[in-house]
């Protein structure tokens, strides 16, 4: 067994500023992540990092922004929080070597992006990701941080109260890729779950292939509620073949969209008359699809991004990179023509509940990232807000876990305090209840025998893991998961993607009924311990139909249209009924609704919903 | 990159031009290049790729196999695999349709799908390159696919990445500007310093330079291209402007193993996924180093 205080699952943005937070702090901390860090998707970000850094701007306009993107549905303590603490976070990088884009003066340039009445996304070119991610891990290497790469963690180990609010955890449980070898992480002080995203949920996704949100999956199982995970992001410009991003930047610097009858609709058909193209990302996609649904799209599939005019020299300085992306993925040449783009699943804004420091309702559980859902986000996250939430909250995660005091919290977490339970009825029983045998290795963490000594806890659950590993390993035939995860992404594009419909979203639901009695029969064809990529990819899948299932339930259960949640039958907000979060518990296997009101009490103000219009 | 065949005729050139005059054109003025020369090519390449569908033919792929523990795998073989082309198909994409189609056991990493991971650099037909960025319909058919040379096979197509890490980790690859830098305040960094470094920081860590590098195959303790273009990032990086400093770098990148031993080869400009030109950082500070050592003659 491995110990260390403090455990760091996955080696993005969120994690890595985590770890150098929680070793600042005086903790002896761990990453364990499945893949090296420096290929973890943080490094596809392009656009860049909201803070108020210039005069003219400051941390209440960005959080007043912030709260519109949301649309109302963010917390005010953890919006405050991201846009106090982002300058620091932003310096604090730049001082570790960060190359940003450069004014003639030598300060870090700032562009504008959608939604934001003030341009403050600091940037790197179009690759701003890349550079964050290089410079927090140079910053590892520096302290001597110990990263176990290419582990694979399959589960936290957490106490077996009945009451997820009083258990306790005491670590994880991983698999070294490279040799099957499973083992304990003991964690004196606390695990910070930053896994990143879970778009292999979809099949049309900017996301890596390692994005199957393990974290997500991971703390609701053990008790902790997912909260809003409804709300997913699917970002206007992607490249139709393969989901790669062509990022906001392009728009930001001036680049137009147009359809097949040459219109910039974004404009001409009043979707956004003030904002146009800069609109928040849910009001640009949504205008794509309808024009392509209304007959004036390319190829009945995509418009198109045009920035020729912003002349070839600028285009070099600030957006090489997706010249790049759009010729290597796409064929296109970005300075002589346009680029055909359309929504892409991009980014998921709900996530596993936390307060403003990252912690969950089960003590020594943390997460951050974009497997967090703090709120910052709400109904509909701005571009540029996600990597200034990595590094604010990441860092606030890790040093809290590591022990520094950090005053109490504003934000409630776990199923008590002011919550109402939903009674919606859902076309067939979610979770795993009723069927025979799955997951009984993970309900260990759920429930199961009683024991409150962590290296035992952890023990427990090592066992519990070999034998999951064991059972996969030893069936002979069945269905591959590859065919599991097809049949997932499809329902999922299909019927709960940008628009939805009661109907569609009842579906997925019956559809995930299907693939979780399917997964029963999921076998693992390779037999070797070596790399085993076919047993990793098995286990992920699981996570997915885990977190896919939330995002139906939460898009069945919410009947009003707010940010990214678009209902067919429903189509205005409905602040008297839905300013709550939508929070899901697992209850052994059983999943159950409840919500709890949106905080909108901030520091000097109360943020009023207004009509939210670009 | 547009095709196989004009990379190598670029590589033939530069090779020649190489000794003459290193900054002649830098690979991202030969990218901008070609992409005017692979705009006409592209209409040549969508008739032919029209053809290639209308004929419906499948790609074959031969792909190194091998296990340490698996009975039939443990010596190393190639297995075929026939894979309906697509447009727009890339050696990734073929690859995982195999997998999930084919063979689960099939293994190789990959993760971002678009060349920022660094994840997938492999020895298809013959060189290194990054699976997810190279078009099937731009190589030779049938295609070759192999782990990186010079590396420990783990599994099939999955190398040991450690050493190339260590050698990375080797050169301090850290900032280490001024930590009394009043805080609340950004360094200042000109646009052309920051011009200066911007290729050197664009590696993705593929270990594609290394696995090309003939020097790096003959001696393990070579630092290799990229872990020196690493430290050109930092050398030059104006914001390290302490002289100590400098001259501390420069004792890490001239010591036996470190940048004397580079031969010009350009072998790992030609194979870099993101066109660094690293051959000519490694000479730059070969130069610098000639420079600090005249300082106290």
């Amino acid at each position: 067994m491995y110990e260390h205080d403090v455990i760091v699952v996955g080696g993005g943005g969120a994690g890595l500023r985590a770890a150098i937070a929680a070793h600042e702090e005086g903790a002896d901390v761990a990453i364990v992540t499945k893949l090296h860090p420096v290929r973890s998707h943080t490094g596809a970000a392009e656009g860049g990092i909201n803070a108020a850094l210039r005069e003219g701007d400051d941390w209440e306009l960005h959080a007043y922004d912030t709260m519109k993107g949301s649309d109302y549905l963010g917390d005010a303590p953890a919006v405050e929080t991201l846009a106090q603490d982002a300058p620091e976070e932003v310096i604090q990088i730049e001082h570790w070597g960060m190359p940003f884009s450069r004014e003639d003066d030598g300060t870090v340039s700032q562009r504008p992006f959608g939604g934001l009445s003030f341009p403050r996304t600091t940037y790197a070119g179009a690759e701003t990701g890349h550079h964050l991610l290089h410079t927090m891990y140079e910053q590892v290497v520096k302290r001597g941080i110990e990263v176990y790469d290419e582990w694979y963690v399959q589960d936290v180990a957490v106490t077996d109260e009945d009451d997820p609010n009083e258990r306790t955890c005491h670590g994880c449980v991983a698999m070294d890729i490279k040799t099957g070898e499973i083992a304990g992480f003991k964690a004196k002080n606390g695990v910070i779950l930053a896994t990143g995203g879970p778009g292999q949920a979809f099949d049309h996704t900017t996301n890596a292939v390692a994005n199957t949100g393990d974290g997500y999956a991971i703390a609701y199982r053990a008790g902790v509620p997912l909260e809003d995970m409804e709300f997913v992001q699917f970002h206007p410009t992607t490249l139709p073949s393969t989901g790669v991003l062509i990022s906001e930047g392009v728009r930001g610097e001036g680049g137009i969209l147009f359809n097949a009858e040459g219109e910039r609709f974004m404009f001409e058909h009043g979707y956004a008359n003030n904002e146009g193209e800069l609109a928040s990302r849910d009001v640009v996609s949504r205008a794509e699809l309808t024009e392509v649904n209304e007959g004036r799209g390319f190829e009945d599939e995509y418009v198109m991004l045009d920035m020729r005019h912003l002349g070839e020299e600028r285009i070099m300085d600030r957006l090489e990179n997706i010249l790049h992306l759009a010729e290597d993925f796409e064929g296109v040449d970005g300075l002589v023509e346009p680029m055909p783009v359309k929504p892409g699943q991009h980014y998921q804004m709900g996530g596993v509940e936390t307060d403003e420091n990252g912690h969950t309702c089960i003590d020594g559980l943390y997460a951050a990232g974009e497997t967090a859902c703090v709120s910052v986000h709400g109904a509909n996250r701005l571009g540029g807000n996600a990597l200034p939430e990595l590094i604010v909250f990441g860092a606030r995660a890790g040093k809290h876990a590591a022990g520094a005091d950090m005053g109490e919290s504003k934000i409630e977490t776990g199923e008590r305090g002011d919550i109402e339970y939903d009674d919606t009825q859902m076309p067939v029983q979610p979770g795993e209840a009723g069927i025979s045998g799955a997951g009984s290795a993970t309900a260990a963490a759920d429930g199961g025998a009683v024991t409150q000594d962590p290296t035992a806890v952890v023990e427990r659950e090592v066992e519990a893991e070999r034998e999951r590993v064991e059972e996969m390993l030893s069936k002979e035939e069945g269905v591959k998961h590859s065919q599991i995860r097809e049949r997932l992404q499809k329902t999922m594009t299909q019927n709960v993607n940008v628009f939805r419909e009661e109907e569609g979203v009842k579906q997925a639901l019956r559809d995930i009924r299907d693939i979780r009695e399917a997964y029963e029969d999921v076998y693992v064809e390779d037999p070797s311990r070596t790399f085993n990529t076919d047993l990793q990819h098995t286990i992920e899948t699981r996570n997915l139909i885990d977190i896919a299932e939330t995002i139906a339930m939460g898009a069945l259960v919410r009947d009003e249209f707010r940010g990214a949640h678009w209902r067919k039958e429903h189509q205005e907000r409905k602040d008297e009924e839905w300013l709550k979060h939508t929070l899901i518990g697992w209850h052994d296997g059983e999943p159950q609704v409840f919500f709890r009101p949106v905080i909108l009490e901030g520091e000097n103000k109360t943020y009023e919903p207004k009509e939210r219009s670009y | 990159m547009s095709t196989q065949i004009p990379e190598q005729e670029a590589e033939a050139e530069s090779s020649a031009e190489a000794e003459a005059d290193a900054s002649a054109e830098s690979p991202q003025e030969k990218r901008m290049a070609k992409k005017a020369e692979s705009a006409s090519y592209r209409d040549a390449q969508k008739k032919a790729q029209e053809e290639i569908e209308a004929a419906e033919r499948a790609v074959q792929l031969k792909v190194f196999r091998y296990d340490p523990e698996v009975e039939g795998k443990q010596e190393p073989r190639f297995d075929e695999f026939h894979v309906p082309f697509t447009k727009g198909m890339t050696v990734l994409d073929a690859l995982m349709y195999a997998r999930d189609h084919y063979d689960p056991s099939l293994t190789f990493r990959h993760s971002c799908r678009q060349a920022v991971c660094g994840s997938d650099a492999m020895f298809v037909n013959g060189q290194q390159r990054l699976c997810c960025k190279t078009q099937m319909s731009e190589l030779e058919w049938p295609v070759r696919v192999e782990p990186l040379p010079h590396q420990d096979v783990v599994k099939d197509l999955v190398v040991d990445m450690q050493h190339f890490y260590d050698q990375m980790h080797s050169v301090e690859p850290y900032f280490q500007g001024d930590e009394n830098a009043p805080s609340g305040e950004e360094q200042k960094q000109t646009r052309e310093n920051r011009e200066k470094i911007k290729m050197s920081t664009r590696c993705i860590w593929c270990g594609a330079c290394m696995s090309s590098c003939n020097i790096a195959a003959g001696d393990n303790e070579y630092l290799g291209p990229a872990a020196i273009n690493k430290a050109y990032r930092f050398y030059m990086d104006e914001r390290e402007d302490q002289e100590e400093l400098e001259e501390h770098r420069l004792r890490i990148l001239e010591q036996e193993h470190g940048v004397w031993r580079c031969q010009t080869q350009f072998s790992c400009t030609e194979v870099c996924p993101k066109d660094i030109p690293l051959t000519e950082h490694i000479q730059e500070l070969k130069r610098e180093a000639v420079k600090n050592n005249l300082k106290f003659w």
